[in-house]
């Protein structure tokens, strides 16, 4: 059996709610299908799954709010003993369910799934209120030394996600959690004195949302507010652990944009590439050169990616932003590249995004330049270790073998994470990065 | 080694332990050499090579091929007040000798209410990888380690196979020193000064935070030839040399896994009932809360030792084995 | 087509892009950029609906001459008629 679980989609997850499922028990998956919608406090995410089998039962209803690590549904993987087939499966399920085959109340849900100790409905609330004991017989897998450490740190071992073999939790990920999470309450909104209660009750406190299968999603709720804590927590994680360096530089953008004139003149509007694009591509291949700055800092060690998974900062009408991932930018062509972007920009904002494009970031690009911003000073996205940030291209003057010209000119910004790099390889890369974009037709 | 380079002289490991026999026999007239072909031929692995010339008949004996006999004869000498060192040519043929050392040199100290020592030394060579057959490749050492009333040592750098022959003939008791016959060519750095070492403990040989490669004899170099490859991926791993196989200087290791939460047991003995399985249950029972994934173990393949040369090195543990296992350790999601 | 009637497909265009948005509530010299706060993906997508809808294909070198609501309709009408007058879908 495998257990599908609500994951991290994002260092500053804690939580997420499910919005809706895609499959029903008995349904066969294949690896990387979607099978259910989650709401971070970001957006909603489309979730894939990674098992190969049959939808054995789902545990968690749409309009729940559960921890990351709570267990949603479980998969009966290829191969396994006793392997049912869909329809068996399907059988299985609805046997188990009430009459009408569907579950009304989590009384039910509870008492399905511990059937030797029944809930009474009047303490379904107090059930609700364990987060620590997902509905699911499955224990924890925790290292004895990582059991240890969260015990010594006060650390909840069920909302951790393992990284383990089997999913086990291990001390990197209480301790990843901890710097995440110090001992102590929950990162709270901070007070003001006319804000309502928070979008995010207590979960001691949250009654059980009302579930039955023609429930609406869950009620529009206060995304700004959500989001502005989720970027709050990572931000003042950045802030507070990086020992962020800043280095900028001026690029003449005039080779670049001509480039761009005569290739757009070739296309119809739906393939025209934006200005950005070059930037992009610029970046990875810079990237390829100076392997360093993509990348992770997890557990005081310097983890460069091989893979160049560019996150993108996508600012959303409502307010707030997200980062998805270009995929292997490296590794697409411009043209490539534009569709990837636009794909991204149009399902960032209309919520459909997957969860690996939101958690594969492996270096982030902000470009401001739109709003006629002439430099970005970036903080960076932990746990990765540098960010681009790019300004509005302008006319300047421009001196250049004893002349002076007037030039579009464009001011590219890196911030990096000085436990990974110094400041001469950052220089490297923004070096790398001008040298790409004087050639354009080479990206 | 702290003396500066220009004390230290390049010996091989055949020529530190002939070293270490001609210090013994100078040392200490009660100390005398037999075995079979340690005379004339100079040792199977010419480790006695000239010391016939230079010590003579009585103290350089070549015996019979019978392993019960001249062993039984070393502890007769011992019991009678010599300092032999008996040489088992390999560990295979010392199970015709199994009777004499298990059951009367471990346990004639027990048997005779404190009454008898046995001063007796056996050196032999063990270890497979020289395609020599089935017959001729086992790494029994870790059968030895089983039985009380015994010490058993695996000199793994020249420095021990120079140091710990004198350290054990001082042992009132009986002590084995296995020497991994692939090791006896191999070269290494010796202080001009270099004499007894102690055989009571064991050695981390290079620091890591990351996992503990733990090993004794010719599998260390392979585990510290696999914790420089592990370093240039970031994960330091760190080696220990556990010299001694009994007693077993637990603390060494454990203080090591305390430290990395993680362990990888690397033993050239089969894995059932190995010394592998031994250190693995010690690290079970003193440092399971320390743990942050199961100890795992790298030991031969539980077949015969093969013949052709790429299956045996396909069955003894190698460093690119040690590399995959200990990555999956340390690494998520492994 | 006339005037309004291409007012109404960009109403609709805009708010298909910025749905929290009133666009007929826009004075018509108002720079929709800002008051949008469209950027320049968004800019892209509205060009690209206009071609669909419209069939009139904006080179990009006449991006900068069309900022605002007036200019847009007035750019368009002299080019939609002529391009196309059945269905423009």
């Amino acid at each position: 059996m495998a257990e599908f679980r609500m994951p991290s989609l994002g260092s500053d997850m804690q939580e997420g709610t499910l919005l809706e499922w895609r499959v029903k028990p008995g349904d066969r998956v294949r690896r990387r299908d979607i099978i259910a919608v989650v709401d971070t406090d970001k957006a909603a995410i489309e979730i894939e799954v990674f098992e190969e089998g049959i939808v054995e039962e789902i545990l968690v209803q749409p309009g729940e709010k559960v921890p990351v690590g709570t267990v949603l549904a479980i998969i009966r993987t290829e191969g396994e003993a006793g392997v049912v087939t869909a329809k068996g499966a399907k059988a299985a399920a609805e046997a188990a369910l009430p009459a009408g085959g569907v579950i009304e109340t989590m009384e039910e849900m509870a008492g399905r799934a511990t059937p030797e100790k029944r809930i009474p409905p009047g303490e379904a609330p107090a059930a609700a209120a364990a987060p620590a004991a997902p509905p699911t017989a499955g224990r924890i897998k925790v290292s004895p030394y990582a059991r240890r450490l969260a015990a010594e740190r006060s650390i909840d071992l069920s909302v951790l996600k393992g990284t383990g073999p089997a999913g086990a939790i291990r001390a990197a990920d209480v301790e990843s959690a901890a710097g995440i999470a110090p001992a102590g309450p929950p990162v709270e909104a901070p007070p003001a004195p006319l804000e309502e209660k928070p979008p995010i009750a207590p979960r001691e406190k949250a009654p059980p949302p009302p579930v039955s299968p023609t429930a609406e999603k869950p009620a529009v709720k206060d995304y700004q507010a959500a989001m502005r804590r989720a970027i709050a927590a990572a931000m003042a994680r950045s802030n507070r652990e990086i020992p962020h360096y800043y280095l900028q530089t001026r690029i003449d953008m005039s080779r670049t944009l001509r480039w761009l004139e005569s290739e757009n003149q070739k296309r119809s509007i739906k393939d025209r590439i934006l200005p950005v694009v070059p930037l992009i591509k610029a970046v990875a291949m810079a990237l390829t050169e100076v392997p360093e700055l993509n990348g992770y800092w997890i557990d005081d060690r310097h983890q460069p990616q091989e893979a160049i998974h560019i996150g993108f900062a996508i600012a959303l009408r409502q307010g707030g932003l997200i980062t998805p991932a270009i995929l292997n930018a490296d590794l697409k062509s411009v043209d490539e590249l534009m569709e990837a972007l636009r794909d991204l920009v149009t399902r960032a904002r209309s919520g459909g995004l997957r969860s690996s494009e939101l958690t594969d970031a492996t270096v982030t690009i902000t470009s401001l330049g739109d709003l006629g911003v002439e430099t970005v000073y970036g903080v960076i996205y932990p746990p990765q270790v540098a960010l681009v940030g790019f300004g509005k291209t302008m006319e300047q003057p421009w001196a250049e073998n004893g002349m002076l010209a007037v030039r579009p000119v464009l001011t590219a910004t890196l911030a990096a994470d000085h436990r990974a790099t110094d400041g001469h390889r950052g220089a490297q890369f923004l070096d790398a990065m001008n040298r790409y974009l004087q050639e354009p037709s080479k990206l | 080694m702290t003396n500066g380079v220009e004390t230290l002289r390049k010996v091989t490991y055949r020529e530190a332990v002939r070293e270490a026999i001609r210090e013994a026999m100078q040392k200490d007239t009660r100390v005398f050499l037999m075995g079979e072909d340690v005379g004339h031929y100079g040792g199977c692995f010419a480790v006695s090579k000239g010391l016939l010339e230079e010590f003579g008949p009585e103290r350089i004996r070549d015996t019979p091929l019978s392993e019960s006999g001249f062993v039984g004869a070393g502890i007769g000498a011992a019991l009678g007040g010599m300092r032999p060192i008996v040489e088992i040519m390999t560990v295979n043929f010392s199970l015709l000798a199994a009777d004499q050392i298990i059951n009367n040199a471990a346990v004639y100290l027990h048997m005779s209410g404190g009454l008898f020592n046995v001063p007796l030394v056996i050196r032999s060579a063990t270890g497979g990888g020289r395609q020599v057959g089935a017959q001729h490749s086992r790494s029994l050492e870790g059968w030895f380690a089983h039985i009380p009333g015994i010490k058993v040592l695996s000199p793994a750098t020249v420095e021990d196979a120079r140091g710990m022959l004198w350290t054990a003939l001082e042992d009132p008791d009986p002590v084995l020193i296995f020497e991994n016959s692939g090791l006896y060519n191999m070269e290494g750095m010796l202080p001009a000064g270099a004499g007894a070492v102690d055989i009571d403990r064991a050695r981390v040989r290079r620091e890591g935070k990351d996992i503990t490669l733990i090993s004794y004899s010719a599998s260390l170099f392979k585990s510290l030839d696999a914790a420089e490859i592990l370093s240039r991926e970031g994960i330091e791993a760190e080696v220990i040399d556990l010299r001694s196989l009994r007693p077993l200087d637990e603390k060494t290791f454990l203080d090591s896994v305390a430290k990395t939460h993680r362990a990888l047991v690397v033993d050239e003995g089969w894995r059932t009932g190995s010394l592998a399985a031994e250190i693995s249950a010690r690290i079970m029972e003193g440092a399971f809360y320390e743990l942050d994934a199961p100890v795992e173990r790298l030991c031969s393949a539980e077949v015969p030792m093969p013949y052709a040369k790429h299956l045996e090195e396909a069955a003894l543990p190698q460093v690119d084995k040690i590399v995959d296992l200990a990555r999956k350790m340390v690494k998520a999601d492994g | 087509m006339n005037e309004e009637q291409i007012q109404q497909v960009v109403f609709k265009i805009l708010k298909g892009i910025a749905p929290e948005s009133e666009p007929s509530s826009l004075a018509p010299d108002e720079n929709l950029r800002r008051a949008l706060d469209i950027d320049s993906f968004d800019a892209l997508n509205f060009f690209i609906r206009i071609h669909e809808q419209l069939g009139v294909n904006i080179p990009e070198a006449d991006y900068g001459e069309l900022n605002t609501l007036s200019e847009i309709v007035r750019y368009l009408a002299s080019r939609v008629n002529v391009v196309d007058s059945t269905s423009p879908r």
